[in-house]
């Protein structure tokens, strides 16, 4: 019997590559290409009135320069809005190349192609652009205040406006015996993946084709976008995505211009060309998240269940809206978590301002949205002098109550909001005993003593995972036995060759070391969407599971015709098929392989053995009627809806009475993410999202200055959390609600661990301190700041509230 | 992120460096460059060209004596970390190294380069002033040394001239009844710290503290040292909370701390004080521990 390897913490069968320098991103590919530099605008609004080039015209080894008044036909036009959400009433995007107008620092205005990217950056420092300068729009107060406009033509900075609600909200808070009002905030970060954007892209112009590699995480979607751009037929591009150091949101976004220019230069110029964005560049033109200020309104009875809530929310667009509302729907959808409100209305304003753009990154609008909910429920907690899990748990949507919808809302994808499992009280249960929840207070009264500030935070999540339209698989079984493995949607760090690796060996019947997964390229599978919204588990897996019921299906019929039994007393173990309790009767998967194909011609001893002199009944067709030849199996799967993971961080932090310093003493996170496939990798996937969570709450802010200029764009200055920033240790526990929606009973992991963490650490600070915390992340020096504000304002809880 | 296009030049002795220095214009030394290349593939500086001193054998070299540490302008931050008898003679050097960035850049970055860097918010020129090191600087007109006053002449700024190349630093020995901390809270672990603080304390033969002088960093244009002994001197035994209160209000009179994207003004300020107060109270205790060390076995004291 083939031990089951789904469920399995088996080590990650791509690490070894990676960590010993073996991988190949797209900067390694293709030495010797000419290389790309842009220049980029170094002011948040203006008018081009010139661009002088000149200088640049000479210059020994430069091939092309390219402004607007290059690019003809599609190229000219505006980029994609890719998802045209109908509320959307002012889209806006930007060209390839700034034509008359830039409304953000970094925004691409020209492009150099040069031998090597030294000359390309020596030319783009000597182009000179006249510019007239606009007045920047920068910050959410900025552009509500609409007194000047980033686009001329759209009033007061709007992009859309977007209301959604069911029951009476407002006639519920109004009754209610108690009301509360917050009015919050959370700042701007950004993805900052290891790996910046990089695209490199080869013309052949003997068979017409174009190659593309690109740091991507839709292989589809740029290739899409390139055959739209560039006027090619979609069979004529290629597109492959070569090991991508990271992605987490913002490589979803496509096409990026320099996607688009570089293969529009290696046409033009009959030479393989490449772009490798820098760090610099990643931070003042690739994509940001995050910032929203928050009001809410809540009404609630004497135990704290709440009646109503009114949820007002102004969302930081930046200066362009590529990828729709994505962001500000899921936070006003997901606001709602774990809880049964029995009222509610939301209404957001995307706001356009004179900075880089935003869109989703790892979290994607849940974690402001689970910042205003729980910053809202500690309140309520706090008002009404009750235990904060408690205020929880008794608005928990019960066990019993799934599948569970909200009122008529819709998520993210159009469809109705509605969960499909989960076990929230029970979640609840294990992420008290986790952290020591019923322990604290005499915890707390050691440290006190000591003179020590302690302070315990708590927050919920629910997040929908596996978003549609579809992913597929296909599942090849080579002669050698092999099993090459294919699906369309990218890989990013995630551990899909081992994952995808366990389910194709569980459902065939395969051994682990004989599976091989490749990912992201469209010559395998054309067909796909990507990975993003923690969907690739879901909606891959469940592909990938399906594609190999069909091999095996039809493994099962070629043994059963080979053997001269019934399939129903065939069973498949480490990849060879034989008769139940006759081990003795078998027949391997390479062999099957071998006599699905039959063959003219024999080129090896394996393929003799499957020439049409061989195989198959003389009375019959070589391939039967209704087969195909070879041995494999390819599906499609495509759920009605998403499917929500849900799952509660709880941290214990250390205020310092002296410094203000934060120090986390404990941090711990209950799951539950349906069926593991690898418990090792989803543990991965929680450290890595705790990790950036940190460095949401604590550290990490876009530090825009009036003009619009971003202050801290390095790694110097914009803190991303080292090792020795996070939690030395994360103490993990997992549940598993299976969910009804796919074959395996899969929810999304990968976005998880960043989701709660600001909320969570805002409640503890606040617990620590007893001083209402409004606004995340938080510093030292903020902190200090709230605690000289406090004493001025005689407004410090003495006892926290646990 | 690429440089624009220089000159490169790596002399095999110090004196055709010195002689290449001095015909050259807008040239700049390199060593270590931490701060240099960094800079120059941000296209903030450019330098016509580059002259490599790593090749120079004299210059990589530590000299430890009874008198101190001396140390060529090539000896990295973790040669100096490594070296077996550099934290016996002067405790000082350790101790404010480890917060020195972290331990990759350790590696490369130079402790020479670091001072002539004269970053007020670098840990090793604060210490160059507040252990009164000396630092040769040579050039084809001969040779002279300099003390922190004379070489910090403003932020990033030193005195040397254009054709001086500075060949290496002395940090004396800590002296007897002496004793040492540095301590500093930065945003990261290895980051710029929002403020340091050194500290060293001397005890008169009767354990009361005779002197206490203290060195900033990130407080101040220029790194500086401040003489903290009016609160002090004169104590034994526990400090009191009130004595280096005071010590924090008057290191603070001698400070500028400014806000940036990471701290406020008043929030630096609050470090200082805390600071000061854990430095002195720590470099007290390691006084007082080196004194009953060298009390208790004279004949060992410094060997």
């Amino acid at each position: 019997m083939t031990t089951k390897s789904i469920g399995e913490p088996i080590a990650r069968v791509e690490d070894a590559r990676l960590v010993t320098g073996q991988g190949r991103y797209a900067d390694d590919l293709m030495p010797g290409a000419l290389e790309m530099a842009v220049l980029r605008s170094p002011h948040a609004h203006a008018r081009i009135v010139d661009i002088d080039l000149e200088a640049v015209l000479d210059l020994p080894g430069v091939h092309a320069v390219y402004t607007y008044d290059d690019l003809t036909g599609p190229m000219a036009e505006p980029l994609p809005l890719l998802i045209p959400h109908p509320t959307l009433t002012h889209g806006r995007t930007q060209y390839a190349l700034a034509k008359d107008e830039v409304n953000y620092v970094g925004e691409a205005i020209a492009v150099v192609v040069a031998d090597d990217r030294y000359i390309a950056e020596d030319a783009v420092g000597r182009i000179l652009v006249s510019y007239e300068f606009l007045p920047p729009v920068v910050g959410i107060d900025k552009a509500r205040a609409a007194e000047h406009l980033v686009h001329d033509d759209v009033p007061g900075n709007v992009a859309a406006r977007m209301e959604q609600g069911f029951g009476d909200a407002a006639g519920a808070i109004a009754k209610a015996p108690h009301k509360l009002v917050l009015d919050i905030e959370v700042e701007r970060s950004a993805a900052t993946p290891m790996e910046g954007r990089g695209t490199v892209a080869r013309w052949d112009r003997d068979l017409g084709r174009m190659s593309v590699w690109s740091s991507t995480q839709t292989s589809t979607g740029v290739r899409a976008a390139i055959a739209s751009k560039l006027g090619l037929d979609l069979g004529q591009v290629d597109l492959v995505t070569p090991d991508v150091g990271g992605g987490f949101g913002v490589k979803i976004v496509h096409p990026w211009p320099e996607e688009l220019l570089v293969p529009f230069a290696a046409r033009a110029l009959g030479r393989p060309v490449k772009f490798i964005e820098d760090r610099r560049e990643h931070f003042i033109s690739s994509a940001h998240e995050r910032g929203q200020q928050q009001h809410i309104e809540v009404g609630f009875d004497e135990d704290g269940r709440v009646l109503g809530v009114d949820f007002r929310f102004w969302h930081d667009h930046g200066a362009y809206t590529p990828y729709g509302l994505i962001v500000p729907i899921i936070t006003s959808t997901q606001f709602l978590g774990p809880y049964k409100i029995p009222n509610y209305h939301v209404v957001f304003e995307s706001l356009y301002t004179n900075t880089v753009i935003v869109t989703p990154y790892r979290g994607a609008g849940r974690p402001q949205a689970v910042y205003a909910m729980e910053r809202m429920l500690d309140a309520i907690a706090a008002h009404l002098g009750i235990d904060r899990t408690l205020v929880r748990e008794r608005n928990f949507i019960q066990p019993d109550e799934f599948p569970y919808a909200h009122g008529e809302m819709s998520f993210q994808d159009g469809r109705p909001l509605v969960y499909d499992s989960g076990n929230y009280p029970e979640l609840m249960a294990k992420a008290k005993a986790l952290v020591g929840w019923e322990d604290f207070e005499r915890f707390r009264d050691e440290a006190r003593a000591e003179g020590r500030k302690v302070g315990i935070g708590i927050a919920c999540y629910v997040e929908g995972t596996g978003v549609g339209p579809y992913e597929g698989g296909h599942v090849t079984i080579e002669t050698s036995g092999k099993v090459k493995v294919s699906t369309g949607l990218t890989t990013q760090g995630q551990g899909h060759q081992t994952a995808f690796a366990q389910i194709v060996a569980d459902e065939l019947g395969a051994r682990f070391e004989d599976v091989e997964v490749v990912t992201g390229d469209t010559r395998r599978s054309p067909y796909s969407v990507g990975t993003f919204a923690s969907r690739a588990a879901v909606m891959s897996g469940s592909a990938i599971a399906l594609a190999a019921r069909k091999a095996k299906e039809k493994a099962l019929r070629l043994a059963a015709q080979a053997l001269e039994v019934d399939e129903s007393d065939l069973e498949i173990n480490d990849g060879v098929v034989s008769v139940k309790g006759a081990p003795g009767t078998s027949i391997d998967l390479g062999t099957l392989a071998v006599l699905s194909n039959p063959l003219r011609y024999a080129f090896d001893e394996a393929s003799k053995a499957a020439t049409q002199f061989v195989v198959g009944d003389p009375g019959k067709p070589p391939v039967p009627e209704g087969e195909e030849p070879g041995l494999e199996g390819k599906d499609f799967y495509s759920p009605m809806r998403s499917t929500f993971a849900s799952g509660i961080h709880a941290v214990i932090v250390e205020t310092d009475p002296d410094t203000a310093e934060i120090e986390i003493l404990k941090y711990a996170v209950v799951h539950d993410c349906g069926t593991l496939i690898n418990p090792r990798i989803v543990e991965g996937q929680i450290h890595g999202g705790v990790a950036q969570g940190v460095g949401g709450a604590l550290y990490e802010r876009m530090e825009y200055d009036e003009s619009g200029q971003l202050l801290n764009a390095s790694f110097m200055d914009f803190l991303i959390p080292y090792v020795t920033e996070i939690p030395k240790k994360i103490d993990i526990d997992h549940q598993v609600t299976p969910s009804p929606l796919n074959p395996l009973g899969i929810k999304g992991a990968g976005e998880a661990g960043v989701i709660p963490t600001a909320a969570a650490f805002a409640s503890a600070i606040e617990d620590a301190e007893g001083i209402t915390i409004t606004s995340m992340p938080i510093s030292p020096s903020q902190l200090f700041d709230l605690r000289l504000q406090a004493a001025a304002d005689g407004t410090t809880n003495q006892e926290g509230t646990n | 992120m690429k440089p624009a296009p220089f000159g490169y030049r790596r002399p095999g002795s110090l004196a055709e460096a010195l002689t290449a220095y001095a015909d050259a214009s807008d040239a700049k030394i390199g060593a270590g460059g931490q701060s240099l290349i960094p800079l120059l593939s941000m296209r903030l500086a450019s330098v016509a060209e580059l002259i490599d001193i790593n090749g120079i054998e004299e210059l990589s070299r530590i000299t430890v004596s009874e008198d101190g540490v001396r140390f060529g302008a090539t000896v990295r931050h973790s040669d100096l970390l490594a070296h077996e008898q550099v934290a016996a003679v002067q405790p000082m050097i350790p101790a404010a190294l480890h917060h020195v960035a972290h331990a990759t850049i350790r590696n490369r970055g130079t402790t020479v380069g670091s001072i002539v860097h004269a970053d007020a918010s670098g840990e090793m020129p604060t210490v160059f002033a507040l252990l009164d090191g000396r630092l040769t600087v040579q050039s084809v007109r001969g040779t002279r040394e300099l003390a922190a006053p004379e070489l910090f002449i403003g932020p990033l700024e030193t005195s040397l001239a254009a054709d001086e190349i500075a060949t290496e630093v002395f940090l004396p020995a800590l002296a007897p009844r002496h004793g040492v901390a540095f301590d500093e809270i930065a945003r990261r672990h290895g980051d710029y710290a929002l403020v340091g603080v050194g500290a060293v304390v001397g005890l008169d033969a009767d354990g009361a503290i005779a002197s206490v002088r203290a060195g900033y960093v990130s407080v101040s244009e220029v790194p500086t040292v401040v003489d903290l002994g009016e609160p002090l001197v004169g104590h034994r035994g526990e400090i009191t909370d009130d004595a280096l209160r005071a010590a924090g209000e008057l290191a603070l009179s001698h400070l500028e701390p400014e806000a940036d994207i990471h701290a406020t003004a008043h929030y630096r300020a609050q470090l200082v004080r805390v600071l000061t107060g854990r430095v002195v109270r720590a470099a007290y205790d390691d006084a007082v521990a080196r004194s009953n060390r060298s009390e208790g076995t004279p004949s060992n004291a410094r060997s």
